[in-house]
């Protein structure tokens, strides 16, 4: 009996080690945006843990570089950010204080994921600080079109590849399948949004630009006046005039900004205002990269008065 | 102390000859039409033989040339297809954290600068704070020195000249969880101690920093600073541990080249909700204040922070309450001087741009403890932008003297060069 008992715990804490062994050798992939974790755990797999510094739902821009974000780090055997200065306010303090040397910008486990991706905005002329908070190496919200998510996702797949060679196969396969599923969904959105291809829109921030050129929106002005800059009244009724001579349907707005000045834009010109999200976890129905298009779309769809 | 540090360059990049302008050449003299007298028919032979194999010779390479202009289209054709025949063998992608710039600069530190222009008005001043002032404007130049290190120099411009407010190196690249601070900074002694003029949420310092760590400037030592995380679960918390020079004006005043200044300082950091934290900070140093032989003031430090910030509307509404208490235990001719000193201040977002701020304090002095000095003020803080910033501050002081000043303080203050983060 207690041999019994003795052999049971002997292999009880075997599987636990094993358990415990196989628990370890999960890759800790963090990533400053949830759309860069989404992606990563659809080609990981089993064989990534993921973490995002920032919550779909918050300003991209102003993430507080809080203390106990620099524990995540400290653990991470992958860190992938947008680039392009989008976390330039509270990233590089947090990688400092990591102590972990690996995810320094320039070593093997640091990850920016605008590399080959589409990038629009990039300023052509002298830029200065008199157009509000300019991103010098051009727009970092280039995640928001799908085709720059399959670049992503193909990078995302090298550097886990290169970082655990064991899983190259498994990365392969995920990647695989990511491609198809996109491919089945561009399809998809194509012929759900075609109807509204053209459509003008206001957006608040200056977020969308990948968006709609993918989707073929048209923007045709910002609530605010600069990026950063909070409205003021006379840009307001810029768009405002904006908006009645060219007949705009709807406001985009993102789940992180006021609705107060949308709105009264909205009651005055007759304009809808969408609150649309930028990123997983906008809202917690947005899990995946693509939940976060097939919400978005059946938004906007919904606005312009389609059937989602 | 200048701090002197050598930048390194990368060697030029090798010029290598093009294949191709070897090829014209040959094309060229073999197009040219052949002029002159006959030749006889041996050398013609021997000459037409020379050109046969010249001509075999470059069609050869011409061939070749092309087959690997047809492999580099069709692949650039596969990458551009979509979708993808499949998807490419992983390999390592480059690691660049952006696209290079063309220019000689790109090593050079990051270079930023933040003015602090104060306006005083009001009765019967105690302090020095003149009208209007031009109060430690900052320069600051930060860049990474090797795989191992960064380093970060801050210069603080007052009206009477410039000094070295930090300048340091720090090892990001130590093991055991260790990060290492070597030259001059603010030492981890509480928490506004640690803090730049401009990242404090007031346009003045407190009153417990003014009497009890030698003055507005605070605690800055020139020395070495080692820190190491201990996470306890979720728990973010950290040991400071540092060893500086014995001297700080107003606090420590070093005799001989073995007077030492240590400080230690305990951290702990914890998220209440995704919305709310707690910080705790405790802290304890001391050093030779010069008085007497081996006469030393020790410091013990309290401070504690809760932070409310919704996430999804942080830019519009959030609450910080912090407070700190000090005591200093300052042996001297005379006796021992046990002084206390603390404030407590809030400081609630109600707009993107506007904020409300109020702030009690009281400490008294740490070289006469019977003396105690009182304060009040209330404040408003106006973002114009990210980058400029005006604050006011109506502030009611008690001094021990039997003497109240009623003074409006007015900030502005303004941030230009790389951008620098945002401080929490």
């Amino acid at each position: 009996m207690n041999h019994r008992i003795l052999r049971c715990c002997v292999i009880g804490s075997a599987c636990a080690l094993v358990a415990a062994g196989v628990l370890e050798a999960k890759l800790r992939v963090v990533s400053t945006l949830q759309d860069f974790a989404a992606i990563a755990q659809a080609i990981g797999g089993d064989r990534v843990d993921t973490f995002a510094l920032a919550k779909g739902y918050q300003d991209p821009h102003y993430v507080d570089a809080k203390p106990s974000l620099v524990l995540h780090l400290s653990r991470a055997d992958l860190l992938i950010v947008a680039g392009l200065e989008l976390e330039i306010g509270y990233l590089p303090p947090l990688i400092d204080q990591s102590r972990n040397s690996k995810i320094h910008p320039g070593n093997a486990a640091y990850l920016d994921a605008s590399i080959g991706c589409e990038i629009l905005s990039i300023p052509t002329q002298k830029i200065t600080r008199a157009m509000g908070d300019v991103h010098p190496s051009g727009n970092p919200h280039y995640w928001t079109d799908p085709e720059n998510g399959r670049i992503i996702a193909r990078t995302i797949a090298a550097k886990l590849a290169a970082i655990d060679p064991k899983g190259t196969e498994t990365y392969r396969e995920n990647l695989s399948a990511f491609d198809t599923t996109l491919d089945a969904k561009l399809v998809e959105w194509q012929v759900k949004f075609k109807p509204f291809a053209g459509t003008k829109v206001v957006t608040f921030h200056d977020s969308w630009p990948n968006f709609a050129k993918h989707f073929g929106l048209e923007i045709v002005g910002n609530v605010e006046p600069k990026p950063g800059i909070p409205p003021t009244p006379s840009h307001t009724l810029e768009i405002i005039n904006r908006i009645q001579a060219q007949h705009v349907p709807v406001i985009l707005v993102e789940p992180y900004f006021d609705t107060k000045t949308p709105k009264s834009i909205a009651a005055r010109t007759g304009a809808t205002v969408v609150t649309l999200y930028p990123s997983v976890g906008g809202i917690p129905e947005i899990k995946t990269y693509f939940d976060l298009f097939d919400t978005d779309l059946d938004l906007l769809v919904r606005a312009l008065g389609g059937v989602s | 102390m200048p701090l002197h540090r050598a930048l390194r360059r990368l060697g030029g990049a090798l010029f290598a000859g093009s294949p191709l302008m070897v090829l014209l050449a040959f094309s060229l003299a073999l197009a040219r039409p052949a002029a002159g007298q006959p030749a006889p028919p041996s050398e013609v032979a021997s000459l037409r033989q020379e050109i046969d194999a010249l001509r075999s010779e470059y069609e050869q390479r011409i061939a070749a040339l092309e087959a690997k202009l047809a492999a580099l289209s069709t692949a650039a054709e596969q990458r551009a297809a979509m979708p993808p025949p499949a998807p490419p063998p992983p390999a390592p992608p480059p690691v660049t954290a952006a696209p290079a710039k063309k220019s000689g600069n790109y090593f050079n530190p990051a270079i930023s600068l933040i003015g602090n222009f104060l306006a005083v008005g009001g009765q019967g001043s105690h302090g020095d704070l003149p009208n209007a002032s031009l109060r430690e404007s900052e320069i600051s130049l930060q860049a990474v020195v090797d795989p191992y290190a960064r380093a970060d120099l801050f210069l603080s411009f007052g009206e009477e000249g410039v000094e070295v407010e930090e300048g340091y190196v720090t090892f990001t690249a130590l093991p055991a969880q260790l990060l290492a601070k070597v030259g001059r900074m603010r030492t981890s002694f509480g928490k506004v101690n640690t803090m730049h003029l401009h990242t404090l949420p007031w346009p003045d310092e407190p009153l417990p920093v003014v009497n009890l760590l030698g003055g507005e400037e605070g605690w800055i030592g020139t020395g070495v600073s080692l820190s190491r995380l201990l996470p306890v679960g979720d728990t973010f918390t950290e040991l400071t541990f540092e060893v500086m020079r014995g001297d700080s004006p107003g606090l420590f005043q070093a005799d001989k080249t073995s007077d030492l200044a240590l400080n230690g300082h305990y951290r702990i950091f914890r998220d209440l909700t995704d919305a709310s934290n707690l910080d705790i900070g405790l802290s304890y140093g001391f050093g030779p204040n010069g008085t007497a032989e081996r006469a030393d003031t020790a410091l013990a430090g309290l401070d504690l922070t809760y932070r409310w910030k919704p996430l999804r509307t942080g830019s519009y509404r959030g609450l910080i309450v912090r407070g700190e208490a000090y005591r200093s235990e300052r042996q001297q001719p005379g006796g021992r001087q046990d002084a206390f000193g603390w404030y407590l201040s809030g400081e609630y977002r109600l707009a993107k741009r506007w904020s409300l701020g109020a702030r009690l304090e009281a400490a008294e002095r740490a070289a006469d403890a019977s003396l105690r000095d009182t304060g009040q003020a209330l404040s408003f803080t106006f973002d114009l932008s990210e980058f400029l910033r005006w604050r006011g501050e109506l502030r009611r002081r008690r001094f021990a003297e039997d003497l109240t000043t009623n003074d409006f303080l007015m900030q502005l203050q303004f941030a230009v060069g790389a951008h620098g983060a945002h401080p929490f």
